[in-house]
């Protein structure tokens, strides 16, 4: 569990994060919401441990990140994993190669083990025909795939997505979405994703955390995002005439 | 204050690169590449350039006698001093930073541009031990090009002093042993072991703390190489000062 107490974070004068307080849970798909510059990619670079936080403190299953040393916040980074809004693969390295890294660096694995174990995962993310591909080769939604093997090549007990669905086509984006939350179940893993993406907030979000300003605004579930009279939130969740409808369906529906 | 600033992060950065190094049979894959990146991959540029320098400085100065009490022999001696003290370790350097330093800071650019130096912090792994120290490494052979640089410059010289009728081979292999000091030598090798590491770190710091897209990569690699060129000038001042003044 990864639980996250008062943090702030200013960039000089620019208060962005000013005191967030929320825990997220394992085995859950755990989803941060929000308008561009509320503070989310801060927010989640603040649990990657990129960024220090000025005040506040997060811990993992009771470890306060801050209090760590340089090699253990190292060693603690180890049991994460993150998907990064453009994948972020090593170009010079096929497919393979990508997901065996981590193995190469950490594990004192037989090259044939590590590459048993890429084969594992790459067959896990469907995508065992590509593995001697080289990142420019393969489609956007084949990179994501590659990102989130390489992700959970080492069994991580955290999961980060930063905008893990951004740039793909509704159906690949879907399909994004539903392979990162059986992952999640499959490995007990705290899943914290980053989006923008209403479909995930509806299909995945077991928990949303909507950021505006630097502040946790509203908390809750996909199913009680539907019912909330928090403006805010439903100003941003039902931007869209689609969405507005469907929510005013759902409320007849309820009535 | 920026520049302390600047100059404050680039040691921070340096001390940064040996710490928690990265897995031996790792690194030595790395250091390998690297070898053939920076070192190999720069003996056809180096040896090239050395050949016509070597070859231009052997004419200019046999241009330059028109005393008939100056013996011939200078010419062989002019090319061996200047190609040793000079063209080779300095004048090679900033050929390099260019060269190399702008690949160093190109890919490690897009490597933060892309946000595969996050995904390596995020691993665990010491980015900078990971990706400047192999740099480093490699080119501590350095030296070795600027052995060929010295060697094919030499050999330039006398191609065109013996062939472009300037001088006899005789006179020009005369000049070459005649008043030879073997510390000039060393003081070369110093100086190229020194600009070595400055062409491995200067460039991978400019690469390394870079921030925004494409076109930042671009001016970055500039940059370096302006930065690059400027140090290795000032510290062959100094060291030139330092050991032979």
């Amino acid at each position: 569990m990864i639980e996250v107490n008062n943090i702030h974070k200013s960039f000089g004068d620019t208060h962005v994060l000013k005191g967030v307080s929320s825990h997220f849970e394992k085995g859950k798909t755990n989803l941060i919401i929000g308008q561009s510059g509320s503070g989310k990619t801060v927010f989640i670079k603040c649990l990657l441990g990129l960024f220090s936080t000025d005040e506040g403190t997060i811990s993992y299953d009771g470890k306060i990140y801050s209090e760590l040393t340089g090699d253990e916040q190292r060693d603690l980074r180890q049991e994460m994993g993150m998907v990064f809004q453009g994948s972020a693969l090593f170009d010079s390295m096929t497919v393979e190669g990508n997901v065996m890294f981590p193995l190469g660096m950490f594990t004192k694995q037989s090259k044939s083990e590590m590459q048993d174990r890429a084969n594992i995962v790459l067959k896990r993310v469907n995508l065992i025909d590509a593995h001697k591909k080289f990142p420019s080769e393969i489609s956007g939604g084949m990179q994501k795939r590659v990102a989130i093997a390489r992700a959970i090549v080492m069994n991580p007990k955290y999961l980060f997505c930063d905008e893990p669905n951004s740039g793909l086509d509704p159906k690949t984006a879907i399909l994004i979405d539903n392979l990162i939350h059986e992952i999640t179940q499959e490995y007990d893993i705290t899943t914290v994703i980053n989006t923008h993406d209403m479909n995930s907030v509806m299909e995945i979000g077991e928990k949303i955390i909507f950021l505006k300003n630097g502040l946790k605004e509203w908390e809750g579930s996909n199913k009680e995002i539907f019912k909330t009279d928090n403006e805010a939130v439903t100003d941003f969740v039902y931007s869209s005439e689609l969405f507005k409808k469907v929510r005013q369906m759902y409320i007849e529906e309820r009535n | 204050m920026n520049y302390l600033a600047s100059i404050g992060s680039y040691f921070i950065m340096i001390k940064e690169v040996f710490k928690k190094p990265t897995k031996w049979s790792v690194m030595k894959q790395l250091i390998l590449k690297e070898i053939d990146e920076l070192i190999y991959g720069s003996l056809g540029i180096i040896i090239f350039i050395s050949f016509f320098i070597g070859g231009v400085v052997a004419i200019q100065t046999a241009l330059n006698i028109t005393s008939p009490l100056i013996p011939r022999n200078l010419i062989g001696f002019a090319t061996r001093q200047s190609v040793i003290l000079e063209f080779a370790p300095t004048f090679t350097s900033i050929i390099m930073a260019g060269k190399v330093g702008s690949y160093i800071t190109s890919s490690i650019g897009t490597m933060r541009v892309t946000e595969q130096i996050d995904a390596l912090e995020i691993m665990g792994v010491n980015s900078l031990n990971y990706l400047v120290f192999p740099k480093i490494i490699a080119m501590l052979f350095y030296p070795f090009v600027i052995a060929i640089a010295m060697y094919v410059g030499i050999f330039g010289g006398w191609v065109a002093g013996v062939f472009g009728g300037f001088s006899s081979s005789a006179d020009f292999v005369e000049g070459l042993q005649l008043d030879f000091i073997p510390f000039h030598i060393t003081y070369s090798f110093i100086k190229s072991i020194v600009f070595a590491l400055l062409i491995a770190t200067i460039p991978s710091f400019h690469g390394y703390y870079m921030k925004g897209g494409a076109l930042e990569v671009g001016k970055a690699s500039t940059t370096s190489f302006v930065w690059t060129s400027v140090v290795i000038i000032i510290v062959n001042y100094v060291l030139t000062q330092l050991l032979l003044g």
